[in-house]
């Protein structure tokens, strides 16, 4: 393979894993205060990026983008207030239900909205044909908005976490809730949180990335799928092991282009998928005892 | 006796709905009702997965889409370039193997529907036997993330694969013929005898599993889906009991598949999508999960408006909207005898859900 191919690649899977990452990562904050995994975190991607489209006619693009977030947090809120804040600890298969529920109605409010057009936000700087050399290969601009983006994302949560009295409050929910309720948190509020918190991530993946892969009303299912199939390898509820396991994802993707037929590349994942299910659930980077404790 | 009453009843009202159908010049009712019998077939397998055994499946239209696809590749596509080929001078002198001439009198080879029927349905047998084994030690999300995953597998070799039509699906699907003069297909001549195979066969499923759940299997079953750890305490082979029950709600999938494939005349891959999957998962929740009859009874109503066309473009919002609504307010569906009590509590207690 020429070199520049090989940059080629690289970049690309790189870029898609970084969203993949978003996404687990989106799924690893739910996880962790409530125990159950959205499966309407796809949904969320969808909405940023097509809401941020819509208002890019009507405001400037920082804006439009900045909204789009912002009204994807208030939807993430209001879903999880009407549909899970007063359930008395439901069952793990009722939660299951409820979520593809609730990802089925987005998505064809979606499409009723929307239309089954594919739309795409403009190129943040240039447009389609703008490149620039990267180790001796022409990639997009958009790439390292992308790349930029997405890193700046996860770099800000982690300080969230570990300094604000926010997050320090949403990891003792996470690990244990009794011992924060009683701290005086309340547990409730730290949920519709990190629903907000994960649909805010989601929307500004979705817009980020909606310049180079489009979007359309459908694309939230294979997103959640490889999502968490990324969440799952770095092991559930562990945020920076997603990124290393979303980045092995999209290059193994990536290159997989050169050897497989593009119509079998959703299906890589998926294969990875059960096969860490079947050898490894508690991921790549996670420890066989810690995962003991949790739920699956 | 009280366990073949349904049974009985269920047999009059078959016969019942055809003859109003017949009087009433409306014959054309019976389409749906074939086909919603046929999906009746896969809800009613994966009611015994789900209600009984516990088990999540969101991969049910991928058994559904191997029988249906294998039926129909295997009848349609032309083996005349392999005429030499060792193999199939076998499956051809075992009779297995059909002439015919095509629309331009040119001579083809098929496999009769009945070896094509048995292999699709041995073939989901066999998948469903690989993936179980690995599949059922999965419990919750990682089991319905699995079972999603094949299902979305299925779907995209059925949309990749040159051989399974691609996007455009397989058509021109002949007739099966089950025994002289009873053929499986979509000849408006041959409705009524097609709606009565179609009913027959729900009829013999449903005296097959309600043997079956009052049986040793049927008590094991509700014991796992209770606690597995207490079922494999007590001596019951969980990992066992578990794998038979998702085998066989795949091969009744599959034969429904193979059916409603012959009956149609051809299929396409949206036959295995994921909203298929969810749709069937969807049913069993409402029919009230554990409960065969209810799930029977709901999958007949909301396919049947369904093939009517009466949720119009809201096709898939409809599903997705009382899978939530059954869930938040309803967890043990709408048919049971405790459910008028439910919603009094979720009034009583203001909104607060039931415990």
């Amino acid at each position: 393979m020429a070199p520049e191919l090989f940059v080629q690649y690289l970049m690309a899977g790189v870029t898609y894993g970084f969203i993949y990452a978003i996404v687990a990562i989106g799924f690893n904050i739910i996880y962790n205060t409530t125990g159950i995994i959205n499966f309407a975190q796809g949904e969320f991607v969808m909405l940023g990026g097509m809401l941020a489209i819509s208002l890019n006619g009507l405001v400037p693009l920082p804006v439009a983008i900045a909204l789009a977030v912002a009204i994807t947090m208030l939807i993430g809120a209001l879903l999880e207030i009407t549909f899970i804040r007063w359930l008395d600890r439901p069952s793990v298969l009722r939660m299951i239900i409820i979520t593809i529920g609730l990802s089925i109605l987005i998505r064809e409010v979606a499409l009723h909205v929307w239309g089954e057009s594919v739309r795409a936000l403009p190129y943040f700087s240039g447009n389609e044909i703008t490149t620039i050399a990267v180790l001796g290969a022409r990639v997009s601009p958009q790439i390292l908005w992308v790349i930029g983006a997405c890193s700046l994302m996860v770099g800000t949560l982690s300080l969230f976490f570990r300094y604000t009295l926010l997050g320090q409050e949403m990891r003792a929910c996470a690990a244990n809730r009794m011992a924060a309720t009683l701290c005086g948190i309340n547990p409730r509020n730290m949920v519709t949180f990190s629903f907000m918190l994960s649909a805010g991530i989601g929307a500004l993946a979705g817009c980020v990335m909606s310049p180079i892969t489009s979007t359309e009303y459908s694309i939230g299912t294979g997103l959640a799928i490889k999502g968490f199939t990324v969440a799952i390898l770095g092991g559930l509820g562990n945020s920076m092991a997603a990124v290393a396991a979303g980045l092995l994802l999209g290059i193994i993707e990536a290159f997989s282009v050169s050897v497989l037929p593009l119509a079998f590349q959703d299906a890589i994942a998926i294969t990875i998928l059960l096969i860490i299910l079947f050898v490894r659930p508690h991921g790549l980077f996670g420890r066989k005892d810690a995962a003991g404790l949790k739920e699956f | 006796m009280a366990r073949y009453l349904p049974l009985a009843l269920l047999a009059i009202v078959v016969i019942v709905v055809q003859q109003i159908a017949q009087w009433s010049d409306a014959t054309y009712y019976l389409t749906q009702l074939t086909m919603t019998a046929y999906y009746s077939l896969v809800i009613v397998g994966l009611c015994l997965l789900m209600g009984y055994a516990g088990q999540i499946s969101l991969g049910h239209a991928g058994f559904f889409a191997i029988g249906g696809y294998l039926s129909a590749m295997l009848t349609t596509h032309d083996l005349m370039p392999y005429q030499g080929n060792a193999l199939f001078k076998a499956l051809g002198s075992l009779g297995l193997l059909v002439h015919q001439q095509d629309l331009f009198g040119a001579s083809v080879l098929h496999v009769t529907p009945w070896a094509a029927c048995i292999a699709a349905v041995l073939t989901a047998a066999l998948i469903a036997f690989c993936l179980g084994i690995p599949v059922l030690k999965l419990k919750g999300h990682y089991l319905a993330m699995a079972t999603l995953g094949f299902g979305i597998i299925i779907f995209r070799v059925a949309l990749a694969t040159p051989l399974f039509g691609e996007a455009d699906g397989i058509s021109e699907v002949p007739g099966f013929t089950l025994l002289p003069g009873l053929t499986v297909s979509g000849d408006f001549a041959a409705r009524t005898s097609n709606y009565y195979i179609a009913w027959g066969m729900v009829l013999l499923t449903m005296l097959l599993l309600s043997q079956l759940i009052h049986s040793r299997i049927g008590r094991a079953l509700r014991a796992i889906h209770g606690s597995e750890e207490a079922a494999r305490a007590m001596g019951v082979d969980t990992a066992r009991y578990k794998l038979q029950t998702f085998v066989l709600s795949a091969v009744l999938a599959a034969v429904a598949g193979v059916f409603l494939t012959h009956f149609n005349g051809g299929l396409g891959p949206s036959e295995a999508g994921i909203m298929k999957s969810v749709r069937y998962v969807a049913i069993v929740a409402i029919g009230g999960m554990a409960n065969l009859w209810g799930a029977l009874i709901m999958g007949v109503v909301l396919n049947f408006l369904s093939l009517r066309g009466f949720f119009g473009t809201y096709d898939d919002a409809v599903f997705g909207a009382i899978l939530i609504v059954i869930m938040l307010f309803a967890p043990h569906g709408l048919l049971h005898r405790g459910i008028l009590r439910e919603l009094k509590n979720l009034f009583r207690k203001n909104g607060h859900g039931p415990a």
